[in-house]
């Protein structure tokens, strides 16, 4: 308590000698939602030119802070400055021509329309108020892109370009619209590390524009890397802001979860075995894969790491099926097996967690229960046709307890529950199929620290009872956190492979370039 | 016992809510609740002005009107759980009425349409009805899983060519597309026949039918591996395939179950108004899927339950039958019927929207 008393102390003395430097300050924001206090008396100060970092796990009320901010919530109670003049924003749109903008997690964009189109949407410049004015936009959409050192060709379909591509069109947006306040939230989350150097330059350029910029992210190491200043949120209240330089990754860890996390990996009990998985010289019909050939141990968790577009989640999908092979021998137990398509694989023994849980993990709308026994639905068949909802209620709570959900209830919809517990219900869908081969893709994206432990160990759990587990994740040190083995992909091919031992970043990221 | 003990647990919840809770209480059980709200007025209202639309006589006219009804939105509360829709539901009606009227029609009768045929056994004309409804819908939902097209154009093209069949149909023998009539007695006892009566109103027999049908529908829907697929394949068809679901097979599946409901309707059809024409059956779908939206079988997709497509077939009837008591302008009427419909999906809608 005094602990945080002295705190408190120290920002109330800054915040006298820097007054003059600050762009937003949000003073005792509450937010209340039916039963929920999801925000507390947060306080917030971004200073002109400066990256203040905003962190907490999920559910601390980070984005909800961003959202009153934004207008998209109203807030109960508490001001909003904007340059000493206090602010209501109705929508992002009014937030925008005031010059706070926001780069989302999640992009939202015309896919079908072109950078351009994308850039304008909402403000085209015209003529006589009706006619878009082309030129212009042409000219200026260029201009926003030279001046950020960005190579763009502004008649590119968005749907065309990667993700880091389109997050530098959200930039864009925001540097056009002439923003004091730019709010990047989790904008790593599907990028390479040379795409972040990138990105972080161009923050960096921003920066020296005099932009006050909020940075919302779960990554610590770029955290300490980027961020000026850092305020950390915890259940829905404000537990520090500090410089960055006075603030170590421990600390902020500690501060985040409210207890001592001393061990970021869980420690590793599993032995792998003798060689049970065999995949020969897999190629993609429609994909960049070629010729991948590997084996893996019962009980291994084997880890395949590379950039973005490398080949991973491909690997991954030409094994289950979902992706159509060119050739490949796929052995189990020294048996082939067909795999042709996910019913196919899922017989054979194998399961997948996709990349994207949202669009193509969970059923939103459907509770725990259908969730978690979709996969299973033929083993509580009685007479061949009925469904008997007490089998399935018992495995559903079998799968709970062994992943250790969170869940208030089994008839609970999965969109009300935290990204970590929907990832232990895909993965407690795959516990009841009995398979063998777990192919994991970014089992621990959008996941908060605690819940990423947690995963990591029910991942070393299952390697333990003598499954094959095969990670794919962007995150380096969690491959080395918790592989037995490290597989390289390059450019569609196996570039190399490292044992978990010996691995270290800059092997795999040498290896990682091979092909690219 | 145990919805007693939910209700008392939702009480207690309700007791410790303080009043900005229980404000958000009430205007979330309005929204929940408003068509029922909306209907109950409505039937109070119409009573007051015309004591009749109480009557046993009206209300046993309401089941059994709302009863033919029910196969045909049972069917496309299916294809609306996948996000998808059916415009050739009403045209297969129409086809296959017409079908069990040419097949069912009186031995004595002089035009017959088929004049050597004699009169089938009942099991197997409706059969053959549901066999070709089955056909029909299983062409929609191939096309539709196969070559991924929308089944709004899928449908809207059979649809046009159930019709033009039935045109056809309507020629044979030098026919003239003449309405068929003279149905067998045995058929018409059959469906629209009674054995119970209530306050000496006889309840046709296909009231009871319907009945079948539903129980059948709510089985399928909640206790078979056909109805956990199709809610999951509507709610994200990606994660269903990734999850072992036969994605292409559960659509085909939906599509061939709605299409033999359609032609239990078109069966029922065919007895109960005994003069089929090329066009009965005609905009059938429309009501159908009125009924579907109102009974919260919503377009977004993996939900709905069967006892609210029951309730939207009544809730539509109710309101049909209240604005003839009413003695409302036909032309009024339709404008009416439109609102209510969009009424009805802003209310469902809301329920979705995620709350800010």
């Amino acid at each position: 308590m005094a602990d945080r008393l002295t705190r408190r102390c120290g920002r109330q003395d800054r915040r006298t000698d820097m007054e003059q430097d600050v762009l937003l300050q949000m003073t005792d924001i509450c937010k209340e939602f039916p039963g929920v206090k999801a925000l507390d008396h947060v306080s917030l100060t971004v200073k002109k030119g400066t990256v203040h970092a905003l962190i907490g796990e999920n559910g601390a009320g980070k984005s909800t802070l961003m959202k009153c901010l934004f207008g998209i919530y109203e807030k109960d109670s508490g001001t909003i400055q904007l340059e000493g003049k206090e602010i209501n924003f109705k929508n992002a749109r009014e937030a925008l021509d005031h010059g706070v903008a926001m780069v989302h997690q999640e992009l939202n964009q015309a896919l079908k329309r072109n950078v351009m189109d994308n850039l304008w949407l909402g403000r085209y410049p015209k003529i006589g108020g009706v006619i878009v004015h082309q030129k212009k936009m042409v000219r200026d959409t260029k201009k926003i892109f030279d001046d950020l050192g960005i190579p763009m060709d502004p008649f590119r379909i968005m749907g065309d370009m990667p993700v880091s591509q389109r997050q530098m069109v959200e930039i864009a947006k925001a540097v056009s619209a002439d923003a004091k306040i730019i709010v990047f939230d989790e904008p790593t989350s599907s990028l390479t590390e040379q795409e972040v150097e990138h990105l972080f330059q161009i923050i960096g350029l921003l920066k020296k524009k005099g932009c006050g910029i909020i940075y919302i992210s779960h990554k610590m190491a770029e955290i300490k890397k980027i961020a000026d200043e850092i305020t950390i949120m915890r259940d829905g209240m404000w537990v520090a802001t500090e410089s960055a330089d006075q603030m170590e990754e421990a600390d902020m860890i500690r501060l985040m979860v409210g207890r001592e996390l001393k061990n970021q990996f869980p420690p590793k009990t599993n032995h792998p075995g003798k060689v049970t998985l065999e995949v020969e010289h897999l190629s993609g019909m429609y994909s960049i894969l070629k010729e991948v050939s590997f084996q893996a141990r019962r009980g291994e968790i084997l880890g395949i790491a590379g950039l973005d577009g490398s080949g991973r989640t491909e690997t991954l999908e030409a094994i289950f099926g979902i992706a159509t092979r060119e050739s490949g021998i796929i052995r189990l137990d020294g048996k082939e097996v067909s795999n042709r398509n996910a019913r196919d694989s899922i017989k054979n023994g194998f399961a997948m967690l996709t990349e994207d849980r949202r669009e193509t993990g969970i059923f939103e709308i459907l509770n725990v229960r259908e969730n978690t026994t979709i996969s299973s639905l033929n083993r509580h068949k009685k007479f061949g046709f009925y469904l008997s909802e007490r089998s399935m209620r018992a495995d559903t709570q079998k799968s709970i307890d062994a992943m250790r959900t969170k869940t208030p209830s089994q008839e609970t919809k999965v969109r009300a529950l935290s990204g970590g517990n929907q990832q232990k219900v895909i993965l407690g869908r795959w516990l009841l199929t009995e398979s063998e081969v777990l192919l994991l893709d970014e089992p621990t994206r959008g996941i908060d620290v605690g819940a990423k432990y947690e995963i990591y160990q029910l991942i070393i759990d299952m390697a333990k009872e003598g499954k094959i587990v095969i990670v794919v994740s962007s995150e380096m040190p969690e491959l080395l956190g918790i592989c037995d083995r490290i597989l390289v992909m390059s450019g569609g091919r196996l570039a190399g492979e490292v044992s978990g031992k010996e691995a270290t970043q800059e092997r795999i990221m040498g290896y990682a370039a091979r092909y690219a | 016992m145990k919805k007693i003990a939910d209700v008392k647990a939702r009480y207690a919840d309700y007791k410790v809510l303080d009043r900005k809770g229980k404000t958000a209480f009430w205007k979330e059980a309005v929204v929940h609740n408003a068509i029922y709200v909306l209907i109950l007025l409505a039937v109070i209202y119409t009573y007051t002005r015309n004591h009749r639309f109480l009557s046993v006589s009206s209300i046993v006219n309401i089941i059994s009107l709302s009863a033919a009804n029910i196969p045909i939105a049972c069917g496309i509360a299916g294809t609306i759980v996948l996000t998808g829709t059916d415009l050739s539901a009403g045209r297969v009606v129409g086809l296959t009425a017409c079908i069990s009227a040419s097949l069912l029609q009186a031995a004595t009768y002089s035009t017959k349409i088929f004049p050597n045929l004699p009169v089938l056994p009942i099991p197997l004309v409706l059969l053959i009805i549901v066999l070709v409804g089955g056909i029909i819908g299983w062409i929609n939902g191939f096309f539709v899983s196969k070559f991924h097209l929308h089944p709004f154009i899928v449908t809207l093209a059979t649809q046009l060519i159930v019709y033009g069949i039935l045109l056809m149909y309507m020629t044979i023998n030098g026919n003239n597309g003449q309405p068929l009539s003279g149905l067998d007695q045995s058929f018409k006892d059959f469906v629209t026949g009674s054995v119970v009566s209530v306050a000496g109103v006889p309840i046709p027999n296909y009231v009871w039918y319907a009945c079948v049908v539903v129980a059948f529908m709510w089985f399928m829907w909640n206790k078979t591996t056909f109805g956990k697929n199709m809610f999951a394949v509507g709610s994200n068809p990606e994660a269903a395939n990734v999850s072992g679901v036969n994605v292409a097979r559960t659509m085909i599946q939906v599509h061939t179950l709605a299409g033999c409901l359609y032609g239990i309707t078109g069966f029922i059809e065919s007895a109960r108004i005994s003069s089929n024409q090329a066009n009965t059956g005609l905009n059938y779908e429309l009501d159908a899927i009125a009924a579907c939206v109102i009974g919260g079988v919503s377009f977004v997709g993996g939900t709905g339950k069967i006892s609210g497509v029951v309730m939207g077939v009544f809730i539509l009837r109710i309101i049909f039958v209240a604005l003839n008591f009413l003695s409302i302008n036909q032309n009024m009427q339709y404008v009416i019927k439109g609102l209510i419909i969009l009424i009805a999906c802003a209310i469902d809608m809301k329920k979705y929207l995620v709350r800010k």
